[in-house]
């Protein structure tokens, strides 16, 4: 009983402080207080997750299950990271205390630590990110074909940014002055109209529904309406 | 002046009367070109006096109060300018206080700023004064002088004011119009609470994508395959991982009903830890706790990319039959669902960042959009106090769309009619608002 009463109470009491402290100077920042807290937690709670990480890893080594190695590959460039970041190796000592080894900056290309990360986990991110170009076109690719009237109405709004984020956009419609008449159809000025006018009033119709969720989700954990993220055990 | 010369004197041309004629012709015409250049020098000198050349007077009502409704140490000054004509600015000096004439002690006075002055009467907000060495909440009693500088430059002497303390303030006033809206919207949401506690009918339309949650890992158990849960990349300060960490507690709930795999992968260890036990509180609602198996709730890493590495290898290994993003997304969403896509996956996501949205639409079968994904868990839930906070948060929704349409109508007005109350009034509305 108390395991669910007391997170409830904790909650309850620090949203309806924090809600109240943001109005007042004197307790604005009780919220970033929190925050370095939550950062002190996070901390500690890392110990959790590298332990759950090598907990796993170590089972899946152990049993020698599919992808063992891969694990094996996990718990070795772990225990080398730890090692580099912990001890500095590699770390070239600063300025002001140029005997003392631990002096030095383990984020610096010198440091064992710094040269991992700048040479291989900084690539390893840019592929994957790099990725994400083949994988818009292959989602454009579906969500643009001409099925029905809102489909229709999604491909020929792309068509028209797409075009007017391009040169093809100027050379195609750019001869049409802009102080005429028909300067409606420039592919620019209709960019424009569309991300300015109709995208905009569309973002903010739903981030105005976004903001009253938070609204209405924060109400109900603070009232202890919805529980269902605690345990029943 | 006109002289006329006798017709025989001029013809004579040497007697005295013509000479004396034309001494006094010589006087008269210098005599009058000097008054006319007199005048023309006078009327110069009164039209640029008027203009250019004369002191200002000296600044009236100049008055100081504490800001109100601040967070202290701000001052506002306010000023009568007597002939806006023949005044071009405002230099705002302030006394120096104990510690800075202690630093600079020929420095009695401190410039604030020089302000145009030509619309009469004037104002400055003074901000960001030193706290009082006694007092962290106050500053020390702090005058303010005003002169006037005219269109000539010449400053006009300094008109001081009473000394006046900064004092920080209870409530912050700009923020009023927040106040006012919070009040609204959780006293409707609040009142709906209580309306069907009361056995008032709550209606909410249908939401495809959380009545597909069972059709999904219903799929997934007759496949034989497991269930994927993503809750985001963020933590557990991220409003959105704290909703979809309340979905999962409905689609752990089937999956143990089901008893269907379900896989939670996490970024960031408190995650987990809460993945954990809200999955272990399902199982408990199932009637099932024995299926539980913390075994399938991990953490892979902090890192974007590095985690997005690990999901989408694991779904193409083990090919999940139904996969949920729940939470906080940025680049890698269409990864997540793309991915999810190729592998044949029933995929449902929920997300309130906007930018991340298209992408969910264009790969996925079922998106939550924005305030949806809030309301899943209240929705799936079906418990009346939840379903009654939905409905206070559509009338919140009114309460905006009457405020927005109040905000838009006098805005419209007041481009049409610059000057009259309703232009004060659009922009009294704007500013309660924080525009």
């Amino acid at each position: 009983m108390l395991q669910r009463t007391i997170p409830i109470l904790i909650l309850a009491a620090s949203g309806a402080l924090l809600i109240i402290a943001y109005f007042s100077p004197f307790t604005t920042s009780w919220g970033e207080v929190v925050v370095d807290w939550f950062n002190v937690l996070a901390a500690v709670a890392y110990v959790l997750g590298a332990g759950n990480l090598l907990a796993v890893n170590l089972e899946k080594v152990s049993a020698r299950r599919a992808g063992w190695a891969y694990a094996l590959l996990t718990l070795l460039s772990f225990g080398a990271m730890l090692a580099f970041g912990l001890f500095k190796i590699g770390a070239v000592p600063n300025a002001d205390n140029p005997n003392v080894h631990f002096a030095g900056s383990y984020e610096s290309t010198q440091s064992a630590f710094g040269w991992v990360y700048e040479y291989i986990l900084s690539p390893l991110t840019a592929t994957m990110f790099a990725l994400l170009a083949f994988y818009v076109a292959s989602a454009a690719f579906r969500a643009f074909r001409a099925k029905n009237l809102e489909a229709i109405l999604l491909l020929g709004t792309a068509f028209i940014i797409l075009l007017a984020q391009t040169a093809a956009g100027m050379f195609l419609t750019g001869w049409i002055p802009e102080a005429s008449m028909f300067a409606f159809l420039r592919l620019d000025w209709m960019k424009v109209a569309i991300t300015e006018h109709i995208q905009t009033a569309g973002m903010r119709a739903i981030t105005i529904g976004i903001a009253l969720g938070i609204a209405a989700t924060s109400l109900r954990l603070i009232l202890g309406i919805d529980k269902s993220y605690l345990s029943k055990n | 002046m006109k002289i006329s010369i006798p017709t025989a004197e001029r013809d004579s041309g040497s007697s005295a009367h013509t000479v004396g004629a034309r001494s006094l012709l010589r006087i008269v015409r210098l005599t009058t070109s000097c008054l006319a250049t007199s005048c023309l020098t006078m009327c110069v000198s009164l039209v640029s006096a008027n203009s250019t050349h004369a002191m200002p007077p000296e600044a009236t009502n100049v008055l100081v109060i504490d800001e109100p409704g601040d967070s202290g140490f701000a001052l506002r000054v306010m000023w009568t300018v007597p002939d806006p004509t023949v005044t071009k600015q405002a230099r705002v000096e302030r006394s120096a206080t104990t510690s800075e004439r202690a630093a600079n002690p020929d420095e009695a006075w401190i410039e604030v700023a020089t302000v145009d002055a030509a619309a009469g009467v004037s104002g400055l907000l003074i901000d960001g004064l030193p706290k009082s060495s006694t007092d962290p909440t106050t500053t020390e009693p702090i005058a303010v002088r005003v002169g006037l500088v005219g269109t000539d430059e010449e400053t006009a002497a300094f008109v001081e004011s009473e000394a006046v303390v900064a004092v920080r303030n209870i409530f912050l006033i700009k923020r009023l119009g927040l106040a006012v809206a919070l009040v609204v919207v959780c006293g409707s949401v609040i009142v709906w609470i209580l309306l069907s506690r009361t056995g008032r009918s709550v209606k909410i339309r249908r939401i495809a994508a959380l009545d597909a949650v069972d059709e999904a890992v219903g799929r997934a158990t007759e496949m034989g395959r497991p269930v994927l849960f993503v809750p985001g990349i963020q933590d557990m300060t991220d409003i959105q991982t704290v909703a979809g960490i309340t979905v999962l507690g409905r689609v752990a709930r089937t999956a143990a009903e089901y008893d269907a795999t379900l896989e939670v992968p996490t970024s960031r260890s408190i995650v987990m830890t809460a993945a954990r036990e809200t999955v272990q509180a399902a199982h408990f609602s199932a009637g099932r706790p024995e299926t539980y198996n913390q075994g399938n709730i991990n953490y892979i890493t902090d890192e974007q990319f590095g985690y997005v590495a690990y999901v989408t290898g694991r779904m193409v290994r083990d090919k999940p039959a139904a996969c949920f993003y729940m939470g906080a997304f940025y680049a890698e969403s269409l990864l997540l669902a793309e991915n999810g896509n190729a592998i044949g996956a029933i995929q449902i996501a929920g997300t309130a960042e906007p930018s991340q949205l298209p992408f969910f639409v264009a790969a996925c079968d079922y998106t939550l959009i924005g305030e949806e994904f809030f309301a899943a868990s209240a929705y799936l839930s079906g418990e009346r106090d939840q379903l009654g906070s939905i409905k206070g948060q559509d009338l919140g929704k009114l309460f905006v769309a009457a405020a927005i349409l109040i905000g838009c109508a006098l805005a419209t007005i007041a481009v049409f009619v610059p000057e009259g109350s309703v232009a004060r009034a659009s922009l009294s509305f704007q500013s309660f608002f924080g525009g």
